[in-house]
């Protein structure tokens, strides 16, 4: 359903009142935006001074350190989770039911306990002199266990007939999984995988608590050891570092939508799945992965109807 | 030396703590959620915009970025001197309204075309259409993620100890600067957070079960 069946094509009088609220909504929007440049400007956070710092060579060269730890801790993560998440999954999926209890399990475990929890116990437990590690360690457990479940439900959404098929052709399981199930299942996933690799580089931030170097962490310490007019510049810092993560951000969930998009012009094989929500795959629920099931079903007919 | 029972009105006191920020940023999280999901659909485009870039915003940004901002920049702004349970209940609903409100915004768009279509051939207004007939039948479809939502919540309060509201993680990290061991103490915080997020996914599933009308 759009949003136009909600309400009618306005009429004169809908015109004139759909105005005044557009601007009433607009001006109490601006008013809120006045009020916080105000307050700030009053406080003094706002003077250029407060600004002027990141012109400063030192500053900048800890912001692109800065960026590159915080890449650096992704990049591992992301391939561990992927790892972790592909064992995961086929373990999961295995004819031997103690290793698939043993992968039910950790999943479900560590999927429902915070992953700060996880990351802090890493730290302190294994890897009290390795940060970066112990971060990418505890993003890796977490994001692996959600990670397995979105490969789960990508192997099981791929149609029955592909694995019959590979079994009648005499392929053995291992070939199975890894040459018939799982590639079309990343593909499938692609768009979900990818947003939570969204939601991993966004976690990179919990490196803060255990003292990693990494973006936020640099923003405090520039933010605690510099005083402009006996000041300290939190708020400058936090906004242009906040404007650095929601741009990363951005740039990857960019991504997801343009495969998600190039994946629908193919006509070969089973279509992704449409990028299922954030909230959906960070709360790592079972019905968003259900719902990604069902779609995919449909999807998987197409290509059976055409081998007819 | 046992680290539960040497230790238990902290462990109670931050048990009690993580429930209530979670309770206070939820109900914060639901209205705002619902509010910002009813601008992104309303007639006036403005306030369409405002929602989407609140949703974009919010929804790219770390939840410890947004710690900071409350903990450093909306004293500021409001008034300082605000607690620590204030400003952290105040990120953690800003940050979940973002995904509240793209899933009851996806329940909206669940709700059968008709349905709207009737209530509009009745006159009603848009709001009337969104209040008595769209939200009420959205609401079945939203049960499900909005409880992986408040699971998710329930689980991001934890950085909330990092900012020195009294809750689990805090009692992890104060125990283990005390010098005990992390598997029992990790062990015991993990049993903790389990009892809150089974209490939510029982009552969502006992509210799905008393939603359920065969269609």
């Amino acid at each position: 359903m759009s949003a136009s069946v909600l309400f009618d094509a306005p009429g004169p009088k809908a015109v004139i009142r759909n105005r005044v609220y557009a601007v009433c909504g607009t001006l109490a929007i601006l008013g809120l935006l006045a009020v916080t440049i105000v307050r700030l400007g009053d406080k003094g956070h706002l003077a250029p001074e407060m600004w002027d710092i990141f012109n400063y060579a030192g500053i900048r060269q800890n912001i692109a350190d800065a960026v590159l730890a915080t890449l650096k801790a992704f990049g591992i993560a992301a391939v561990g989770s992927l790892v972790l998440g592909v064992l995961l999954a086929v373990a999961r999926l295995s004819d031997h039911k103690p290793v698939r209890w043993l992968a039910t399990g950790f999943i479900e475990l560590f999927r429902s306990i915070p992953l700060l929890i996880t990351i802090y116990a890493v730290w302190v437990g294994f890897l009290t002199d390795h940060s970066m590690w112990a971060l990418a360690a505890g993003l890796s457990i977490y994001n692996g266990c959600v990670q397995a479940e979105v490969l789960r439900a990508g192997v099981n959404s791929v149609p029955k007939g592909q694995r019959e098929a590979a079994y009648a052709l005499g392929m053995s399981k291992t070939q199975v999984m890894t040459t018939v199930l799982m590639p079309q299942a990343v593909r499938a996933m692609l768009p979900t995988i990818i947003s939570q690799l969204v939601v991993t580089l966004k976690d990179t931030s919990l490196g803060f608590i255990i003292l990693y170097p990494e973006l936020l962490q640099t923003a405090r310490l520039i933010a605690s050891n510099t005083q402009v007019n006996g000041m300290y510049p939190y708020v400058s810092t936090i906004v242009v570092i906040g404007a650095v993560y929601v741009a990363m951000c951005l740039a990857l969930s960019g991504l997801a939508t343009w495969i998600e998009k190039r994946g629908r012009r193919a006509k070969t094989g089973i279509g992704p799945a449409a990028p299922a929500g954030n909230a959906a795959v960070l709360g790592g629920d079972a019905g968003n992965v259900a719902a990604n099931t069902i779609l995919l079903g449909g999807g998987g007919d197409g290509t059976v109807d055409k081998g007819n | 030396m046992n680290v539960l029972l040497d230790h238990f009105s902290e462990f109670r006191d931050g048990f009690i703590g993580t429930v209530s920020i979670t309770a206070v940023s939820t109900a914060i999280a639901l209205v705002l959620g619902i509010v910002v999901a009813g601008l992104r659909v309303s007639p006036i485009p403005p306030l369409r915009w405002f929602g989407t870039a609140w949703v974009t915003l919010l929804r790219n940004t770390p939840l410890t970025l947004l710690f900071l901002v409350t903990t450093f920049v909306v004293p500021e702004i409001l008034f300082p001197g605000m607690s620590a349970f204030v400003l952290g209940s105040i990120a953690l609903g800003f940050y979940t309204s973002s995904f509240i409100c793209e899933a009851v915004r996806s329940g909206i768009n669940t709700v059968p075309l008709g349905q709207a279509e009737a209530a509009r051939s009745l006159g009603m207004t848009f709001s009337q259409t969104l209040r008595l007939i769209v939200l009420p039948q959205a609401t079945r479809t939203v049960l499900p993620p909005l409880s992986s939502i408040l699971i998710a919540l329930t689980k991001n309060s934890a950085i909330a100890g990092a900012f020195s509201v009294t809750e689990l993680f805090g009692w992890q990290k104060l125990m283990s600067e005390e010098g005990y061991d992390i598997v029992p103490i990790f062990i015991w915080v993990s049993l903790a957070y389990l009892v809150v997020t089974f209490s939510i996914s029982g009552v969502f599933r006992i509210l799905e079960r008393r939603m359920e009308v065969a269609r």
